[in-house]
């Protein structure tokens, strides 16, 4: 069978389903983060087939490219994140979605 | 003559004003000053009430109008606040200034040992100035404001022992009985304000108006109504039936205010009120007739309740709602020369009726007892203060040749020319009269001593006005004799024919002898036993005893009703209406906890919300194409 646009999309949804789900249940703040990297990577998947699969006719990487950047992103916001994560447990010794809730008030 | 004082008339209610003022900002740190302040200051205004009355003496002094301070202008209507003076009220300002001023030296005595006199002082400077702006008033609407000030005091001072219940529920009766009268009065100026043919209120456009042809613009049963009205408003005012019930209970104020408001003044403003609008009564003979009626009636009435009253004040208090009826019924007669013997009635009843109850504030205030069966022998040691007493009976019965004789004869004389029937209700009210006070004065004065402590008489500053008001009530009643009707003559402008009538003059004098005499027999030598009497005919006894249970009737037909009526609307605004005010805040305090759930800290459910949220706007999107 040969691959189409459709299945990657599909992978792509599917990775991001997973993600969001991840990041809007678990609650463990690592997990939230490894998740949210999930739907990173979901979305450059979709980047990268509408690269391949465009109709264009100048076959230029725009699509392969944008990826790149988007996992330098991911990259830098990972160590952002894992950064403020490691603050917070050393202010209340804690990792807990549940327990993060100081926007409240 | 040039008037030389009246253009400062202004200055009779304004002084009182001033004590006024001065009491209240000085009272309190400085009651001495403040006490000789009123004082002075009631005594100019009597002296310029003097001065005033002497000018108004000569003769064809024309009335003097100021209304030159502007005070509302709605369109084309102006009301203007000033004074007008003319023979009628010259004559009330000096009544009234020399019963306030005898008063305020009085209540020095009376009030001396009271706690809160400046207050006192203070209202009764007020109520006399409120009394004085009504006399002197020169429109309607003015004389309303006035009105319903005097009422005020009246409130005030009627409770002015307000930790007295009793007191307090007085105070309250008064201010809303006369209350139904004041509402009368109201629509009268209404219809007045709608059906005059000209934008004024003054009382000299409305006697213009009713006097010429004028007032053929005006709808005959309008005109009916509009004296009608008024005279609901007095009615109210000066305690005629079915609006009294609310004078004999403001005895519960102190005595000098009984005499002063309860006697003398504000109950004569009903009186003075219709004198003053007179030409519109005139215009309208069945008003006319209501008038002399009720006032008929009331004067007889209220004789029967005195006559069975046990509290001292009362009996006077009914006393005094029988004579306003007999002023009433005067001025119900219709002419200008019932009209005179009205205020002559009002003259020399406010002098006698003040002596009577500062005698009785007296005798209060030397035996701390109201009740006249637990009195007696009090003339022993009292001895100013029975001999005052003693002139003010007989002056209210009407022995010759005491002012009372003479007032009452004149208005006996009118209502002889006018029904037979009115003339002989009035005679026997003034049987009744003098036997209630008989039995009044051997009750208190006569007899043995029955109470525990020796009585005493009472300080200068309370025997004095004693001894001036008895003089007064004394010669008073010479300014119009049916051999000299100067009173009558000066107050209407028009010469006054031959009035004197033996029958009348011998019928009252009947009348009133044998009122004394029986009162005598029964309670002086005990001959007749009052309990015999009574029990003989007990429902006549007890209907007079419970005056008429005319309180009752009120209580079953107004009040409880009222109280219903109240216990359902209250009933309504803590259900239905307060209801609606609980839901409408209940269900946004439930709003409000299910909004503020949402926002709980948690990151995951914000994002949750926005997915949601997202959703939707896309499906909102996708949608709107299929649409």
């Amino acid at each position: 069978m040969e691959a189409s646009l459709t299945s990657y999309l599909a992978l792509g949804a599917f990775l991001f389903c997973i993600g969001l789900y991840g990041a809007l249940t678990k609650k463990n703040a690592v997990i939230v983060l490894l998740c949210i990297e999930l739907m990173l990577n979901a979305a450059n998947i979709n980047l990268v087939a509408f690269n391949k699969f465009s109709v264009s006719v100048t076959q230029d990487l725009t699509g392969q490219i944008f990826s790149l950047f988007n996992i330098a992103i991911a990259a830098a916001e990972a160590a952002v994140a894992v950064a403020i994560l490691i603050a917070l447990y050393r202010a209340r010794a804690t990792s807990n979605m549940y327990e993060i809730n100081e926007l409240k008030d | 003559m040039e008037s030389m004082f009246t253009p400062y008339a202004w200055l009779i209610p304004i002084l009182p004003l001033l004590a006024f003022v001065v009491l209240l900002v000085l009272g309190k740190t400085n009651k001495t000053f403040g006490i000789s302040f009123s004082i002075a200051a009631i005594f100019a205004s009597f002296v310029l009430s003097l001065l005033i009355f002497w000018e108004r003496l000569a003769d064809n002094a024309s009335n003097y109008v100021w209304d030159g301070w502007n005070w509302l202008e709605i369109g084309s209507f102006q009301i203007s606040l000033g004074f007008e003076i003319n023979n009628l009220n010259a004559m009330m300002l000096v009544i009234v200034t020399v019963v306030s001023l005898l008063v305020h030296i009085y209540s020095v005595g009376y009030m001396h040992d009271d706690e809160r006199k400046t207050t006192f002082f203070s209202y009764i400077a007020l109520f006399t100035f409120s009394m004085l702006g009504l006399v002197i008033a020169e429109n309607i609407v003015q004389l309303f404001i006035f009105w319903e000030l005097v009422g005020v005091c009246s409130f005030l001072l009627v409770g002015f022992w307000y930790f007295k219940p009793e007191a307090k529920a007085a105070a309250k009766k008064a201010f809303i009985v006369t209350r139904v009268g004041d509402l009368g009065f109201f629509i009268a100026i209404l219809l007045l304000f709608t059906y005059l043919p000209e934008p004024s209120l003054s009382f000299t456009y409305i006697s213009q108006v009713f006097t010429t042809d004028l007032v053929n613009q005006i709808p005959d049963h309008i005109q009916f109504w509009i004296a009608l009205l008024i005279f609901v408003g007095a009615i109210g005012k000066s305690g005629q039936f079915p609006l009294h019930t609310w004078l004999p209970d403001a005895m519960e104020g102190p005595t000098p205010i009984s005499a002063l408001i309860h006697a003398a003044t504000m109950v004569a403003a009903g009186v003075y009120l219709v004198a003053r609008t007179y030409d519109v009564f005139l215009a309208a003979p069945g008003a006319l007739e209501a008038v002399a009626i009720i006032g008929a009636f009331t004067a007889i009435f209220a004789a029967i309740i005195g006559v069975t009253q046990n509290d001292i004040k009362r009996v006077l208090a009914y006393s005094t709602v029988s004579q306003l009826g007999y002023m009433m019924m005067a001025l119900g007669f219709g002419t200008k020369l019932a009209l005179a013997a009205a205020m002559f009635h009002l003259l020399t009843h406010a002098f006698f009726k003040a002596l009577l109850f500062l005698g009785a504030g007296s005798v209060i205030h030397s035996l701390h007892e109201q009740d006249i069966q637990k009195m007696g022998g009090a003339g022993r040691y009292m001895k100013v203060t029975t001999i005052t007493f003693a002139i003010g009976a007989l002056a209210l019965s009407g022995i010759f040749p005491l002012s009372g004789f003479w007032s009452k004869d004149a208005i006996l004389v009118e209502a002889l020319h006018y029904q037979v029937i009115f003339f002989l209700v009035g005679s026997l009210a003034a049987l009744f009269t003098a036997f209630y006070m008989t039995r009044l004065f051997c009750l208190v004065f006569l007899g043995e001593h029955k109470g525990k402590h020796k009585p005493h008489e009472s300080p200068i500053s309370m025997t004095l006005p004693l001894v001036v008001l008895a003089v007064l009530a004394v010669v008073a009643g010479f300014v119009y004799t049916p051999f000299i009707p100067w009173l009558a003559t000066w107050l209407t402008g028009e010469e006054v024919g031959d009035h004197l009538s033996w029958t009348v003059i011998f019928v009252s004098s009947g009348a009133a002898l044998a009122g004394i005499i029986l009162g005598w027999l029964f309670y002086g030598k005990k001959a007749i036993s009052a309990d015999k009497v009574a029990a003989s005919i007990p429902w006549l006894y007890k209907l007079s005893f419970n005056k008429f249970y005319i309180d009752e009737l009120y209580q079953v037909a107004v009040v409880k009703p009222l109280k219903v009526v109240s216990y359902l609307l209250d009933r309504f605004d803590e259900y239905v209406v307060d209801g609606a005010v609980r839901l409408t805040a209940g269900a946004t305090v439930w709003l409000g906890g299910v909004a503020s759930r949402l926002q709980n800290g948690q990151i995951q459910l914000y994002v949750l919300v926005t997915i949601f949220g997202f959703i939707i706007f896309v499906l909102a999107l996708i949608g709107r194409r299929f649409w």
